[in-house]
């Protein structure tokens, strides 16, 4: 016990120390996250500083294995660095796909020589990574990929395109499923590969999002040459690890909008913006409507995150994950946009700003965020999807 | 009250439609948004709309109109929803047109009307201020009488085609405290009037709407519209009618929106099949239909009470604006899922159409608001 209340004075006085000023009590401003790797703007000043002091000691991803740079922290431990992080209320030092997709994927399938190189490059944030899944012809068929890769000497030629490639503008690398064997059963002639995308031949270009900014990019590839060795797990085994990885995903994305624990004190940005737009009366929000609604979608929340919570307990007292897990993404991402819409009415006309003169910085950001939420049932698979694999998967309901 | 269209009303129909879609096409709107055009419009394409006499539709034979109904302008407002035309029908024609032709001086019918109908002049109605939400009583701009002129001062938000409007009605109080019906009135004031500025604001569905600020604004007793003090009344009576109009347009926007998803359920592959064959996007599709059809009966049957003066106006009115907002959204947000990835991006029409359902959702008072006015109507 002892050891751990040390770990803890220990991890406290450290982040006393070093971490910057500037961004304690920020834990929520989505404005400070520091995706990383050689082409995203810095955040803030002391961002890439306050970077790789953490890489350092590994705690920019606390919980990943020592020998590959993470932090080694064991269940016990990690959850001490979350609570201490999260008493200064310190947003992470680093974020994205490769801490919450790649990564583990590699930590499960990857070689030695593999877990080395890029477990290494994530936890240093040296590497942005970028998922090459979706095809013009393959969304919610991801199967049905059609990018094509042939043998050459120690390499694969690459020759296709990827659609809705999520700051593939940004990235340094991107993993992708690509067909190396046309002849066999849709998911069984897939390949998984790691692409390093300043490989001559692929050109990268961003696409308009409703809105307004250019987050997702259509890729194309033409003759790229990738070594043999930056293949994960074997040839044609890729289904399964895209799958593994779609797991990880949809749990980031579950956890990103449905999530969001907001720290005690702080007041809940939703009860802020009734008190700002609609006012109280007798201690009520004086619009009846507006508080029902308010009160669902926090209910909504707090049953969500229980629901959460009992799967984490169940995995930490050593049981597999339930069934409650494929609820996640969907539940989150609908929750998410429930609340986004319930914002507009709370805002009422003062959400339509798009920009300039007669609107506050908060109205517009959030008339965007809003627009942007729409995307979150369809990213990571679609909520339909989601509710098939719940139907067939876990209630055993038959196809035909 | 028949809910069927005349055969004057069938020709109008098709041939809006039919202008519409040769000529209103949403690349145009698009154009005007990536410009960045500060009127949001095209000046010609509101003269050649005037032309087609849509102007004109409303006005009193006297006033130089056709004096026809609300029942032929929603078939006008739902064609340029198909297309979303922006121009300023509801600002000029619906609102201060409207307001001018019930309550203007002769003076002021003869000075407006004639360039309103014929396309030549572009007029708004400032009513709404931040923080009022949907309450045309909730305003803090003041008009203080002076020897012979009022004296004016506020700020008004969003005013529909406000910006590069050639003359602007303000609601202003006169009498009474903020939240109360009596003490508003309604007063002209023509463009370049020392103290009014007029600013172009951006929303989300890049229409033209404005920030008008009145500093010291001096306007004649001869320029107010309607009665002293009874401003409220004459606004809420032209609101009620520009509602359904919008309607109209949400109408016409909701089905533009469902006839692309539903082409696109057809035409769409994945699983080696179109994507219309799932029934959970199926069902959903049925039920938008559903949606959609009535909300055309109840459009059409608000616009035919307000002409027939019914005594239960008002309640259709509350209704038709309910059920076409929460329409309007639903069919919008089920697009966009329905498309997928394509459904997100910006070169997709749908985008659009979900944009300007949020606007017009919240023009004129949203579901919520005009459920509890339902509710108030009914005695309940
Ligand atoms: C914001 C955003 C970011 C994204 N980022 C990435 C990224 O970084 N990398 C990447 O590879 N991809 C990314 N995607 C792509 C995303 O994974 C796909 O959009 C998604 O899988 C859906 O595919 P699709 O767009 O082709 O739609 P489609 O598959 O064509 O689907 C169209 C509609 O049909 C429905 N549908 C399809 N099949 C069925 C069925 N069997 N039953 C019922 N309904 C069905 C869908 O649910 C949807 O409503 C992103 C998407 C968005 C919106």
């Amino acid at each position: 016990m002892s050891e751990l209340e040390d770990f803890r004075a220990s991890v406290r006085s450290w982040l006393e120390e070093n971490a910057p000023k500037s961004i304690r009590g920020k834990v929520r401003d989505p404005a400070l996250a520091y995706w990383g790797g050689r082409k995203t703007p810095l955040p803030f000043p002391e961002a890439k500083v306050w970077l790789d002091m953490m890489a350092e000691k590994g705690w920019t991803v606390p919980f990943w294995p020592k020998e590959y740079g993470g932090g080694g922290l064991n269940k016990e431990e990690n959850k001490i660095f979350n609570q201490e992080m999260a008493r200064l209320e310190l947003p992470p030092p680093l974020t994205g796909f490769g801490i919450t997709m790649i990564g583990p994927t590699v930590l499960q399938y990857g070689t030695e020589e593999q877990k080395k190189k890029y477990i290494g490059e994530i936890v240093r944030g040296e590497v942005r990574w970028c998922q090459g899944y979706s095809e013009p012809n393959a969304g919610s068929d991801l199967a049905n990929i059609q990018t094509k890769a042939v043998v050459d000497g120690d390499d694969y030629i690459l020759n296709g395109q990827k659609i809705w490639t999520s700051y593939g503008d940004l990235a340094d690398w991107m993993f992708l499923l690509v067909r190396t064997d046309p002849g066999v059963k849709k998911q069984v002639g897939i390949t998984f590969l790691l692409l390093d995308m300043e490989t001559k031949g692929v050109e990268v270009r961003p696409i308009k999002l409703i809105s307004g900014n250019s987050p997702f990019c259509e890729v194309f590839f033409e003759d790229v040459r990738v070594p043999q060795k930056n293949v994960l797990n074997r040839v044609n085994g890729g289904w399964e690890v895209a799958k593994a990885l779609l797991g990880h995903e949809r749990t980031m994305i579950a956890n990103a909008f449905g999530g969001r624990v907001a720290p005690e004190k702080a007041e809940n940005p939703m009860e802020a913006a009734a008190r700002k737009y609609i006012g109280f009366r007798d201690g009520k929000i004086a619009d009846s409507v507006i508080r029902d609604r308010m009160a669902q979608n926090q209910m909504d929340e707090s049953c969500f995150l229980l629901t959460v919570q009992r799967n984490s307990d169940n995995i930490k007292a050593g049981h597999r994950p339930g069934p409650e897990t494929s609820i996640f993404k969907v539940y989150g991402t609908e929750l998410n946009q429930r609340r986004m819409e319930l914002m507009l009415s709370i805002l009422g006309p003062e959400c339509l700003g798009w920009e300039g003169e007669g609107f506050e910085q908060g109205e517009l950001d959030l008339c965007r965020v809003w627009l942007r939420s729409r995307g979150n049932t369809l990213e990571g698979g679609t909520s339909e999807i989601q509710l098939n694999i719940i139907a067939k998967q876990v209630l055993g309901l038959p196809d035909k | 009250m028949e809910l069927v269209l005349n055969e004057e009303q069938t020709m109008l129909d098709q041939t809006a439609k039919n202008f519409i879609k040769d000529n209103s096409p949403i690349t145009r709107v698009r154009k005007l948004r990536d410009d960045g055009d500060p009127l949001g419009y095209s000046k010609e394409m509101w003269k050649k709309m005037a032309e087609l006499g849509w102007t004109s539709i409303l006005f009193s034979e006297e006033d130089g109109g056709m004096g026809l109904g609300m029942a032929e302008v929603v078939l006008v407002t739902e064609a340029m929803g198909r297309g979303l035309a922006p121009e300023p029908f509801l600002g000029t024609v619906m609102l201060a047109g409207q307001a001018l032709s019930i309550g203007g001086s002769p003076e002021l019918r003869e000075q407006w009307l004639g360039p309103i109908i014929e396309g030549e002049k572009a007029l708004a109605m400032a009513y709404q201020e931040k923080g009022g939400r949907y309450d045309i009583t909730r305003i803090k701009t003041s008009a203080k009488k002076t020897t012979n002129n009022y004296l004016l001062i506020g700020e008004k938000t969003q005013v529909l085609d406000g910006f590069g409007a050639d003359a602007i009605i303000v609601s202003a109080r006169t009498s009474g405290e903020d939240g109360e019906a009596e003490g508003i009135t309604l007063f002209l004031i023509p463009a370049g009037t020392p103290g009014m500025t007029v600013t172009r604001q951006w929303r989300l569905d890049s229409r033209n709407v404005a920030l008008v600020q009145l500093k010291d604004v001096e306007v004649p007793e001869s320029n107010i519209v309607g009665t002293v003090g009874k401003g409220g009344q004459l606004l809420s009576q032209v609101i009620d009618q520009a509602t359904v109009a919008l309607c109209g347009e949400m109408l016409g926007g909701m089905s533009a929106a469902f006839d692309r998803t539903l082409g696109y359920l057809k035409e769409r592959v994945q699983f080696d099949v179109v994507i219309g064959t799932f029934q959970a996007l199926k069902h959903r599709a049925a039920k938008m239909f559903m949606e959609i059809e009535l909300a055309r009966s109840v459009v059409m049957a608000a616009a035919r009470t307000l002409d027939g003066n019914d005594a239960n106006k008002e309640i259709l009115v509350s209704t038709a604006k309910a059920r076409c907002s929460d329409a309007y959204i639903l069919v919008t947000n089920e697009a966009v899922q329905m498309l997928g990835g394509i459904g997100m991006t910006d070169e997709e029409d749908t985008g659009f159409y979900m944009k300007r359902a949020r606007a017009a959702e919240m023009t004129f008072g949203d579901a919520t608001y005009h459920k509890d006015r339902f509710a108030a109507l009914k005695g309940y």
